[in-house]
């Protein structure tokens, strides 16, 4: 990539300048606009009322009347889509917040205590990989029952391992450096240190994993409401939308492609973004790609 | 080497059972009162009480903890609620499926990751980078059941190649059953592929930069010769290591595809039994999917002495 050779003053001026000429970042503050845009629309206006069933007109083609169609019910997919875009937010980003608060915490108090604290949270992060995000989902609704709370609750719980790790590998990283060392020497205490030197320092892997981690719960929750244990009826959900196309497959395929697209277009907007901002924020790793 | 591999084994042993602790602390305490959950809350008190007795929910949670491992190890994993048959033996049934659909899914998987991710980076910063890079990126972006569904669309519907769902068994023979799942298998491998082929262009690019490829270079080997000899060796260690982790997204994504497909697998099982409130049967397949990709990193670890040998430690 043409990233500056040198790493730039950090400044808001000169980063959104880098930012603007760096394709894949644009493309993915694009889609992700486009996303949220759709989400924030479907909350003062969409089409026509997303739950409103019509069977009088089930199953209609695209017309001007109904830009994408009806589905089985009667309801218009266009409508439908909007709204779903406010669900998928929703979950991706309580999702991600829950694991990156709780996992950040935990990372950095392992980096920070070190000794038994550190052992005794890594080992629990050890066996907690065990069960990839959509397995642990599946066992929480096993006892909890299906509904959108415990999807979140669960991605969000898979992701305190994965971001407790990540946040330990860079803060034990920082608690290296010279400048922790006179801050120490200094007298500043643990917590201070970690919330004067590390947390700013590992920022910017913190935001690029935290979209990344976006964009798989979107990925997670569009799987579990899929099969019917995420998202419920009557609140529209992109997964959902799939799950009753497939049984029209035949009859009526388009159903089953628009939902998808969506879904696509979320998590690549994400990814982009995040590949995007890595680059940006962090100069010294987009020169050796 | 031996001291090595056995203290390999004493972590996979106690990260099984931290792993089993977690399964059995979430769908046997957690619930409270597993059997009532079971059979719903309409259900009479004496039924429940009974379940509950059948179930021997009445013991302490250790003694049912630790009954339950010595089940695990005599495969001895009790009646199944809904079906009424032996969990193994339902298990078993399932694996045959599962098992046979993992290792194809993931065999695409390598076979398509490694070709790409190779190409990609022997043409670095030209259009077949480029192009490669940008399908893998809408790759990762799709899910793998609507991918399936996608496939559905085109190879059973319209091409009326492949049957929409289903698997015959392997009672006729194995070539009806693995055509049923080619499209299952297709559908789980092409997002793993889009991402173990990002890694493995970079892993190549990284080693392409060695000093030692540039020897090889100037001794007069050819790019060609000097990349099949000297660098997918040497580029394979994270390679493998995102293999391990992927297998146990793969096994997740069985749970998936298997509905989609209407296949009877395990991962069919665990949904059913959701559904079914079979408490009994999620537990054992649960710890059973968690157990398998436990495993798989063991042996990816282990892979990593197979293939680097400076990694391989001394017992000194």
């Amino acid at each position: 990539m043409s990233a500056p050779a040198v790493a730039a003053p950090a400044g808001a001026s000169v980063f959104a300048r880098r930012a603007l000429r760096h394709p894949s970042f644009m493309a993915g503050a694009l889609l992700s606009a486009l996303v949220v845009a759709a989400a924030l629309l479907s909350l003062v206006w969409t089409p026509w009322p997303p739950g409103d069933i019509d069977v009088m007109r089930k199953l209609q083609p695209p017309s001007a009347e109904h830009w994408l169609g009806t589905d089985a019910f009667g309801r218009d997919v266009a409508s439908l889509l909007l709204a779903g875009a406010r669900n998928s937010l929703l979950v991706g980003t309580v999702a991600a917040a829950v694991g990156l608060l709780l996992g950040t915490a935990l990372g950095l108090l392992a980096s920070a205590r070190r000794g038994w604290v550190e052992e005794a949270i890594m080992r629990l992060t050890d066996f907690t990989f065990a069960f990839p995000a959509l397995l642990s989902a599946i066992m929480m609704t096993a006892v909890f029952g299906p509904g959108i709370v415990v999807s979140i609750v669960a991605i969000g719980l898979f992701y305190v391992p994965v971001f407790a790790r990540i946040t330990r590998g860079s803060a034990n990283a920082v608690w290296s450096r010279e400048y922790v060392l006179a801050a120490r020497a200094a007298g500043k205490g643990r917590l201070r240190i970690t919330l004067e030197h590390v947390l700013p320092n590992i920022g910017s892997v913190l935001i690029v994993q935290g979209t990344v981690h976006f964009a798989l719960a979107i990925l997670a929750e569009a799987a579990l409401s899929y099969l019917g244990l995420g998202t419920q009826p009557p609140q529209p959900s992109w997964g959902r939308m799939l799950n009753d196309a497939q049984a029209l497959l035949f009859q009526a395929p388009r159903l089953a492609v628009f939902p998808g697209i969506a879904i696509a277009v979320a998590v690549l907007g994400l990814n982009l973004l995040g590949d995007g901002l890595r680059d940006l924020l962090d100069p010294r790793l987009a020169r050796r790609r | 080497m031996k001291l090595f591999l056995l203290k390999r084994f004493a972590t996979l042993v106690a990260t099984l059972l931290g792993a089993s602790l977690v399964v059995f602390l979430v769908l046997e305490i957690l619930p409270g009162d597993a059997a009532q959950m079971m059979m719903g809350p309409d259900a009479a008190p004496e039924a429940v009480a009974a379940l509950r007795a059948k179930l021997g929910l009445d013991r302490a949670p250790l003694e049912r903890y630790l009954a339950w491992l010595g089940g695990m190890l005599t495969g001895e994993l009790g009646l199944s609620h809904a079906y009424g048959s032996p969990v193994a033996g339902l298990i078993v049934e399932r694996l045959v499926l599962t098992v046979p659909l993992a290792l194809m899914a993931m065999s695409i998987t390598v076979v398509l990751a490694l070709s790409a991710g190779v190409y990609a980076a022997s043409r670095h910063h030209r259009a077949g980078d480029v192009g490669v890079m940008g399908l893998t990126q809408v790759g990762i972006a799709i899910p793998n059941f609507w991918f399936a569904i996608l496939l559905i669309l085109l190879f059973a519907v319209h091409l009326r190649w492949f049957a929409a769902g289903g698997f015959p068994g392997w009672a006729e023979g194995p070539g009806p059953a693995l055509k049923a799942l080619v499209l299952p298998a297709v559908s789980l491998a092409v997002v793993q592929s889009a991402i173990l082929a990002r890694i493995t262009r970079s892993a190549v690019l990284d080693v392409l930069r060695e000093d030692f490829v540039r020897t090889a270079r100037a001794k007069g080997l050819s790019r060609r010769a000097a990349l099949w000899s000297h660098v997918l060796r040497n580029a394979m260690i994270p390679v493998v290591t995102v293999m391990g982790l992927q297998f146990a997204t793969l096994l997740a994504g069985t749970i998936v595809v298997e509905s989609v497909f209407y296949l009877p697998g395990l991962g069919r099982l665990i949904f059913q039994s959701i559904s079914n409130r079979d408490l009994i049967v999620v537990r054992n397949c649960v710890m059973l999917l968690a157990a398998m990709v436990v495993v798989v990193n063991f042996v990816v670890d282990l892979l990593y002495a197979v293939i680097d040998p400076r990694l391989a430690p001394s017992d000194t």
